[in-house]
């Protein structure tokens, strides 16, 4: 069997080992849809106000999603770190970068489906047009595959050490402001008072499409090192 | 004892071993951070022949094993496990080696038959997967709870099943620490088959069953606290009495 082949096989095993075990255990995706809706509720108490538009509402929207993404990406390994599976996974003939795209395909898993129920959540909660919705459904996927490139390089880094609950948010967190910078001016106009805009995202979305890729290809690159000894 | 106290290698044997070995092992070191696991280990090994190793806790001895499964980089030394130089090669002894270390490496939210048909998937063994999964189970007595969650299993049984996964890929060399471990008399006997000397079977056993080690081994690596060899060499060279002292360290 050719090592493509190979690392399709163990990338399809490994993402459909990790959603089985999702879904029996419930483990991260509804602890980050209750973490999402209850931070809607306090930004709504909290900023007293019933309807958000334009960059306020980009940011309560990216920022929640973003916090929320911290608890899967916490989560990524620990089976792995706990149960052995990285030794198991080293044992068998196939490359490390199997593990990195199954486990970030896993995680754009769990952040589309937050963002299915959070995004109606935001949209019942802050916003009085659903017109921008679907542009910024299109907007988080792109920023999902970011979070989700970044998000496991690092919890990958941060699995073995005993801080790990406070080294994901230290080193990802800084190495996402891009992110969030890109993600919060395409989605501004499209969240705007008034109707979406489309007028100037174009830009927005060439830089988080790049810096997609830069990180897809960095874990690429170092993947099969960090999982070494 | 006197005698064997100084035998660090025994020196002028027969080398039963025509073909290349199918591990070999010069010079080989592992520190870990400032504090050393493994000093200066020499040994080959045949194919088809069982080293036993033994020695007391913190000799290194499951260090060694990590090392020779490809877990582990050596320090320094040179490796080669079936023909493949560590840690260069270690890519294409990958999934040519079983490996039963002190963790049974299964998930424990995915049942018996999800945990082998994953590392089926993983060794590229999808079309008998099934038949072979469900023979391996029902080999080591698990048939019945092939359906059950890993977290809900006994110790022993996840032994068992631990087994199932090792040599579910049919490996070429067997790395087995301490085998045996949370298995009752019955199911150590079912397991044996599996796992226990073989023709055709390379082992490398790490035990504290010293008589049963050196009965089923070929040739014994006997390891002191801090790494160091005490002795290495065929079986025959090594009385329990000599083994036992060296856990006692007056070897």
């Amino acid at each position: 069997m050719s090592a493509r082949a190979s690392s399709l096989r163990a990338f399809e095993a490994i993402l459909a080992k990790d959603l089985r075990v999702e879904l029996r255990t419930l483990q991260s995706v509804p602890a980050m849809v209750l973490f999402a809706v209850t931070t809607f509720v306090l930004f709504r108490f909290g900023l007293d106000r019933s309807e958000l538009s334009g960059s306020l509402a980009a940011g309560v929207l990216l920022a929640t999603v973003l916090f929320a993404a911290i608890l899967a990406i916490n989560r990524l390994f620990v089976a792995e770190r706990d149960e052995g599976g990285f030794d198991a996974i080293r044992l068998a003939p196939v490359d490390g970068t199997a593990l990195l795209g199954a486990k970030t395909a896993a995680l754009v898993v769990y952040l589309l489906l937050l963002e299915a129920i959070a995004l109606p959540v935001f949209a019942i909660f802050f916003l009085d047009s659903w017109a921008g919705l679907a542009p910024v459904a299109g907007i988080l996927a792109l920023t999902d595959l970011g979070l989700a490139a970044t998000g496991v390089l690092v919890s990958a880094i941060a699995a073995n050490t005993r801080a790990r609950d406070l080294l994901v948010p230290l080193v990802l967190l800084p190495l996402l402001v891009p992110v969030m910078i890109a993600a919060g001016g395409a989605a501004e106009p499209l969240l705007a008072n008034g109707g979406p805009s489309y007028d100037g995202i174009a830009k927005w979305l060439g830089i988080l499409a790049l810096y997609d890729v830069v990180f897809l290809l960095v874990g690429y690159a170092v993947y099969d090192f960090l999982l070494e000894d | 004892m006197a005698e064997t106290a100084a035998v660090q290698r025994e020196s002028g044997r027969a080398d039963p071993r025509a073909t290349q070995p199918a591990i070999a092992l010069a010079h080989l070191w592992r520190d870990f951070g400032d504090r050393t696991a493994l000093r200066d280990i020499t040994f080959e090994l045949g194919e088809g022949e069982t080293l036993a190793v033994l020695g007391p806790n913190g000799a290194g001895k499951t260090t060694l094993l990590r090392v020779l499964a490809t877990l582990l980089r050596p320090t320094a030394g040179d490796v080669s496990v079936l023909g493949c130089a560590l840690p260069r090669e270690a890519w294409k002894a990958r999934g040519r080696i079983g490996y039963l270390g002190h963790e049974p490496l299964c998930y424990r939210d995915l049942t018996c038959a999800e945990n082998l048909r994953f590392q089926a998937r993983l060794h590229g063994l999808e079309d008998d997967a099934a038949e072979r999964i469900a023979g391996l189970l029902d080999r080591v007595g698990m048939l019945r709870w092939a359906g059950e969650l890993v977290r809900n299993l006994s110790a022993g049984m996840v032994q068992r099943l631990a087994v199932c996964r090792a040599v579910l890929h049919e490996p070429e060399l067997l790395l087995l620490d301490e085998p045996h471990s949370h298995l009752d008399p019955e199911a150590a006997a079912l397991v044996e088959p599996l796992i226990g000397p073989a023709p055709d079977r390379t082992r490398v056993l790490v035990t504290h069953e010293i008589e049963a080690g050196l009965a089923e081994g070929d040739r014994v690596l006997a390891l002191r606290a801090g790494g160091a060899v005490a002795y290495e060499g065929a079986t025959t060279g090594l009385s329990a009495g000599d083994a036992r002292a060296i856990y006692g360290g007056a070897l």
